[in-house]
């Protein structure tokens, strides 16, 4: 059993309203993730000053700024892990690592953005291509190709994998409905009203073959936050505590280059989940929710592979039939995920699972939910995964 | 097809270090990559060091410049300006047969024609006078 195993857990949650269009001002991400954080820590019982660790997202606002403004005056840990989406997962154990050792008591985990109304990535891609993904292998070797944006070199696995296994549009299709089916019970996600057919799906345009609108997930404005801290500590606090069980991270090799992998479907989730479910002392039978970074539909896809849900090869017929719907063997972003509910970095698949396990999350709560996992997806595949129970 | 810098809008690769190499060998017509000289394997993209046998010490290798399309994505919505006038258009991953892969660009063939499998050869785009592009066209003998 890991040193980690259930010292450490999630005691507060929050987010801000998810939009596409915001009336504040919106040049950084930092009013945003101060809404979400002041919530969390006021859902955990604590003050702001309580905050003694910040691990912050990559390229959001650093811990400095974000301690200024919550009046954290003895910051004693903080750290980045340059991970892109797999950021809260790395996060989270980190944090784990600074309670159980001592370094922090209440450590704070926060992101959010103005994916909509502010810089969005067709303007990154334009002003700092360096900046993306691949850094300077991709400016100087994937741009000039045309080659620029996630939508473009994530298809490229997808048809990789059409063309290696034969799976099926309809097959990407059952992830986004399925996502489409469980936001229209949350009320905060952004496709809520809006039900989607598979028919729907098929004829909706064509962006990057074999990606089509509804393949591609929701740029908005949005934040969220929680606060972690240790078992002991918990007793001490107002909400049911959430434990990890197992968290893990992994890249996949070389983690720079999309392209060039001996193993072209290798995830950093193929080597992670493995770790994490050991960690936890569980299979992945034992899961009874999953709540999947879902960037484009096929990495659920790919994901679940990878993690060992089933085969490599098999996940197209596995997210068929219902199977990946609440009610179904495994129910996948049960809040409706970046693909439906909005793309809040990943950070909301945490406040999703956080609620699954308190019991919280009303019409789209898992019956019995006592262990879900949380997966995040970086860069070109970077992965980290946690498993948490009640 | 030389064009002068001005009349080209499409991102350059900045043109630093291996990467000035490695387009420099295309503007003189060859494809070339890193070729370790302590375990003879080649290497894309550039690496300071190899990482299979740990040697720092490597020399440019031609390559045949054949090889074989392994995957692309048609762009029908490009997200990039500068390729907005190209829709649709196919960045692919080609397979060389010397083992390397890397991303480039199917000339003169429509998009529905793409398959897996299909066998190129590199055609060297003059896009600047300082920069030229690897691309492939399909081999039909
Ligand atoms: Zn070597």
């Amino acid at each position: 059993m890991s040193a980690l195993q259930g010292k450490a857990c999630i005691v507060g949650i929050g987010n801000t309203p998810y939009r596409r269009g915001t009336d504040g001002p919106v040049d950084t991400s930092l009013r945003i993730e101060l809404e979400a954080c002041e919530a969390a820590i006021a859902d955990a019982g604590l003050r702001p000053s309580d905050i003694d660790g910040i691990l912050p997202f990559y390229g959001l606002s650093i811990a400095e700024v974000l301690a200024v403004n919550l009046g954290v005056e003895d910051l004693k840990y903080q750290a980045t892990s340059h991970v892109g989406g797999a950021g809260p997962g790395a996060s989270l154990a980190n944090a784990a690592m600074a309670v159980e050792a001592g370094l922090a008591s209440h450590v704070l985990i926060p992101g959010g953005w103005y994916g909509f109304s502010g810089r969005r990535v067709r303007q990154i891609i334009v002003q700092d291509p360096h900046t993306m993904s691949g850094g300077m292998n991709a400016r100087d070797f994937y741009f000039p190709f045309g080659l620029t944006a996630p939508v473009q070199w994530f298809s490229f696995v997808a048809r990789w994998h059409m063309n290696e296994f034969g799976t099926k549009p309809e097959q990407l299709g059952a992830v986004a409905v399925a996502q489409r089916k469980h936001a229209q019970l949350n009320p905060n996600a952004l496709m809520n009203g809006k039900p989607l057919s598979m028919q729907d799906y098929l004829a909706s345009p064509m962006i990057s073959d074999p990606y089509r609108l509804f393949d591609c997930s929701l740029e908005a404005d949005g934040g969220a936050a929680f606060v972690v801290t240790s078992l002991e500590r918990a007793r001490d606090l107002p909400q049911k505590p959430v434990k990890l069980l197992g968290v893990a991270q992994g890249q996949p090799y070389p983690a720079d280059d999309l392209v060039g992998r001996e193993d072209v479907f290798q995830l950093g989730q193929t080597s992670a989940a493995p770790r994490a479910f050991e960690m936890a002392g569980i299979t992945p039978q034992d899961v009874d929710f999953a709540e999947i970074y879902d960037p484009f539909t096929f990495q659920v896809i790919q994901q679940l592979e990878e993690m060992g849900f089933c085969k490599r090869g098999e996940g197209g017929p596995f997210v068929e039939g219902g199977r990946i719907e609440l009610g179904g063997e495994l129910p996948v972003n049960t809040h409706g995920g970046l693909l439906s509910e909005a793309h809040v970095l990943g950070m909301n698949h945490y406040i999703e699972a956080v609620r699954q396990l308190r019991g919280e999350a009303g019409e789209r709560q898992v019956e019995n939910a006592e262990i879900g996992i949380v997966t995040g997806f970086g860069d070109f595949g970077d992965g980290a995964i946690a498993v948490l129970g009640r | 097809m030389t064009r002068e810098a001005a009349d080209y809008h499409k991102p350059l690769p900045v043109m630093e270090g291996m990467t000035k190499e490695f387009y420099e060998n295309c503007s003189r017509g060859e494809l070339c990559f890193q070729r370790c000289s302590g375990c003879e394997k080649l290497r894309h993209v550039p690496t300071l060091r190899c990482a299979r046998c740990g040697s720092w010490d490597w020399q440019w290798s031609a390559s045949t410049g054949r090889g074989k399309l392994v995957t692309w994505t048609v762009v029908r919505r490009p997200m990039h300006p500068d390729f907005a006038d190209d829709a649709p258009y196919a960045p692919a991953v080609i397979e060389l047969d010397d083992g390397v892969r890397m991303v480039s660009w199917v000339v003169d063939c429509a998009a529905d024609d793409l398959c897996a499998g299909m066998p190129v050869e590199v055609v060297f785009d003059h896009v600047t006078s300082e920069v030229t592009l690897p691309k492939f066209r399909r081999v039909t003998s």
